[in-house]
């Protein structure tokens, strides 16, 4: 028992985050709202230059082979620098989804396009008609009554829903289901959705947590720089106490997180439960640390100009991707009224592997 | 990372299972705010100690079993699932006896934490003084030094179990010319000592085994100061770490009443009597909660095993176990509906009863250890860099 993580797995999220810092400014992020397809492949191919979209692609297919608890650390950078290109649905849904489905053709030919940065793979959600990222991907997964379907991109139908997030991408699709294109069906399609689902949420939630970060280094570097009564008005409590209060909601946000990613990688018994604590509490942290962030930088705050919307629309828009709130409480109600307490409750029941 | 137990842990999760099956008292003690139940809890300690699984963290040579921390949070889920007996020395075996570890002499280790390890001993904490609350650097009370005692005069309040408690730690004012935190000496005080007066105060649960305690010319020997005289204010801060961290409250003990929790609304439903849809969420919200509690401390207890130590971060804690205590307790007494006011022992109480005493009590846990507004400020300020002035 050793709940906590490597120096290795430490230094690719700083490696990350350095990364970030330099590619993925905050005016690369705002200039992306006005440009044609609001994403760069060119971010893309140096992003995969360091690994970060093939890095649940095994190596055998030219990826890092790596798994939930490297990814997590990397999902909270994404997060922190406001990133919006199609991490979630490629590197965290799609790769891990081809290499457990089972289908060979598809692995080997899509799976180390992913790991280059040539290809992206939109997936699906679950819980909703919108398609992140369909209209930039060359590959689309999404299911059609009893089955599951890789279906290229030019064969379907995609329809642009505009995001009140201008980074978000989203699409609603049409496709007619070809039998050559279907990848799964009956329960082992039920199977790889959900954990489709527990994938994307459990990204959205790593991300959410590094927005939350963010939103609390702008509130602290903006009260204590912002003076009223002749003292910064990060000296009031009124002020300090509402900052606390958010820095409170993302450490235990960070726990629930960080073993869901442990529960998703090693595919524990409690693993959807686990997603569900990660996202519902993620999110919360993440909305307060939009609507605090919001009130204490004032009227400056409700500027478009100012970039503190940029993480507070991704904090809103994160909440609603791969199950919202309110669908994660439901299935944490679920499991712990209606099926019996999940596996873990006094400490950790031994897990599987 | 690595989620599973050794089976060396599996192992001693197991003895110590066994052993608490055996040995835990089957009627419920009575409350330890009773001199009765004061006494029931020394008993139940000395038993502790004799089966070896009283201190488990401590080092055998102080009458511990030298188990790491990993160790002592599974013995905490043991001891919680176990429905073992509150801890009646815990602010001597959590809070002082770290202390001393840390900054007693070899002479002040070897003459109290065996009697604190066995309950011999019981403390009491006096940190607060009437005008000295969250504003602790304001202590007037004095200890001026003559030959080889202190003599102290003044005040102290709030002393969880002072009315039964053997002894009593704290800071006192060994330079009268000295202001805020300089000056102060942590000393440990018999309270029989001539010229201490213990007085009872009755708490919100109607028992008086809380105290004030005045002290008139008290003549206490210096081998009974804790560190360096003049440095107390640092002394007590690291007592006040394990308070507010990991030692005092461990996550079993919310692990515990979330489960209970979990249990009273699904029989509550099942009993066909109304509950409101919305407790439905709180419910699972105070599960999840407590779930992040404990794996919070794991992280922190991995953090720690592996070299690294923790400072402000300990009010984060507090914050957290303080409030949502509150929350599940106010969330049973929703559920318990009309009951919610019986006291424990009226005949349509059931076990209701113990739902409103952890209520009252978990009122207090954002007042005591540094209310939650102190806690807050250290947050802003240690932790985010935000502004003192």
């Amino acid at each position: 028992m050793e709940f906590r993580f490597t120096e290795d797995q430490r230094l690719l999220q700083e490696t990350v985050r350095d990364f970030l810092a330099g590619e993925c400014t905050v005016d690369f992020v705002r200039g992306q709202w006005d440009t044609a397809t609001g994403r760069s492949r060119e971010f893309w191919s140096s992003f995969a230059e360091i690994g970060v979209p093939g890095l649940l692609v095994p190596e055998a297919h030219g990826g890092l082979g790596m798994t939930e608890v490297d990814l997590v650390l990397v999902m909270v950078e994404v997060g922190r620098a406001g990133l919006a290109e199609p991490v979630t649905p490629t590197a965290a849904v799609a790769a891990p989804l081809i290499r457990d489905c089972g289908n060979e053709l598809l692995a080997k030919e899509w799976l180390p396009k992913i790991a280059t940065g040539e290809a992206v793979v939109a997936v699906g959600q679950p819980t909703s008609p919108l398609v992140p990222e369909a209209e930039c991907a060359d590959l689309l997964i999404l299911r059609s009554g009893d089955g599951l379907y890789a279906v290229p991109a030019a064969e379907a139908r995609i329809t642009p829903q505009k995001s009140n997030d201008p980074s978000q991408k989203l699409a609603t699709v049409e496709f007619d289901p070809k039998p050559e294109q279907q990848i799964a069906s009956g329960s082992e399609a039920d199977r790889l959705e959900t954990a489709a689902l527990d994938r994307g949420a459990l990204a959205c939630a790593a991300q959410q947590l590094g927005a939350c970060d963010q939103l609390i280094q702008m509130s602290v570097d903006y009260t204590t720089e912002r003076k009223q009564f002749g003292v910064p008005i990060g000296s009031f409590q009124a002020v300090k106490h509402q900052v606390a209060d958010i820095k409170v909601a993302l450490e235990y946000a960070r726990s629930h997180v960080e073993r869901a990613a442990h529960s998703v990688a090693h595919n524990t018994p409690g693993r959807s439960v686990d997603v569900s604590m990660a996202k519902i509490s993620a999110g919360e942290a993440a909305l307060q640390g939009a609507s605090t962030s919001l009130q204490v930088h004032g009227a400056l705050g409700y500027t478009w100009e100012q970039d503190l919307h940029v993480w507070m629309r991704r904090a809103w828009t994160l909440d609603l991707a791969w199950g919202e709130t309110a669908w994660h409480r439901e299935r944490l109600a679920e499991a712990l009224f209606e099926d019996g307490p999940p596996a873990i409750a006094f400490g950790f029941e031994p897990s599987a592997n | 990372m690595d989620l599973n137990y050794t089976p060396e842990q599996e192992a001693f999760r197991k003895e110590a299972r066994a052993w608490l099956e055996a040995n835990v008292p089957k009627e419920k003690l009575k409350s330890f705010d009773t001199k009765e139940g004061f006494e029931q809890h020394r008993e139940w300690e000395k038993k502790l100690q004799a089966g070896g699984y009283a201190m488990v963290p401590w080092p055998v040579e102080y009458g511990g079993r030298g188990a790491n921390l990993l160790e002592w949070l599974i013995f905490e889920e043991e001891y919680y699932r176990a429905g073992a007996p509150g801890r009646v020395n815990q602010n001597g075996i959590f809070l002082l006896g770290p202390t001393i570890m840390d900054v007693g002499t070899p002479e002040q280790k070897a003459r109290f934490l065996p009697q604190m390890a066995s309950s011999e001993e019981v403390w009491a904490q006096g940190w607060s003084e009437p005008n000295a609350g969250s504003d602790m650097a304001n202590i007037q009370s004095t200890a001026i030094k003559d030959g080889d005692h202190f003599v102290i005069n003044g005040q102290k309040t709030w002393a969880s179990r002072g009315a039964f408690a053997h002894w009593l730690f704290g800071m006192f004012r060994s330079d009268p010319d000295s202001s805020r935190h300089k000056g102060l000496t942590f000393i440990l005080v018999p309270l029989d000592t001539p010229g201490v007066t213990v007085r009872p105060i009755e708490k919100l649960n109607n028992k008086k085994a809380f105290a004030e305690v005045f002290f008139d010319d008290a003549r206490v020997p210096v081998e009974y100061q804790l560190g360096e005289e003049g440095k107390g204010w640092d002394v007590a801060m690291a007592t006040a770490g394990f308070e507010r961290g990991l030692m005092l409250r461990s996550p079993a003990r919310f692990q515990d009443t979330a489960r209970r929790l979990v249990e009273l609304y699904k029989k509550t439903v099942a009993s066909g009597q109304y509950v409101a849809p919305e407790l439905r969420r709180t419910v699972a919200q105070c599960w999840m909660d407590a779930e992040a509690y404990a794996l919070n401390t794991y992280q922190t207890v991995a953090h720690l095993m592996g070299g690294g130590k923790i400072g402000a971060e300990a009010s984060l804690n507090k914050i957290f176990w303080s409030e949502l205590d509150t929350k599940m307790h106010e969330t049973a007494l929703k559920l318990l509906g009309y009951r919610a006011e019986l006291l424990p022992g009226s005949p349509e109480a059931g076990d209701v009863g113990e739902w409103l005493d952890g209520y009252i009590f978990a009122l207090a846990g954002p007042i005591y250890a540094g209310t939650n507004e102190i806690q807050r400020n250290i947050i802003a300020e240690r932790i985010l860099g935000m502004p003192r002035k």
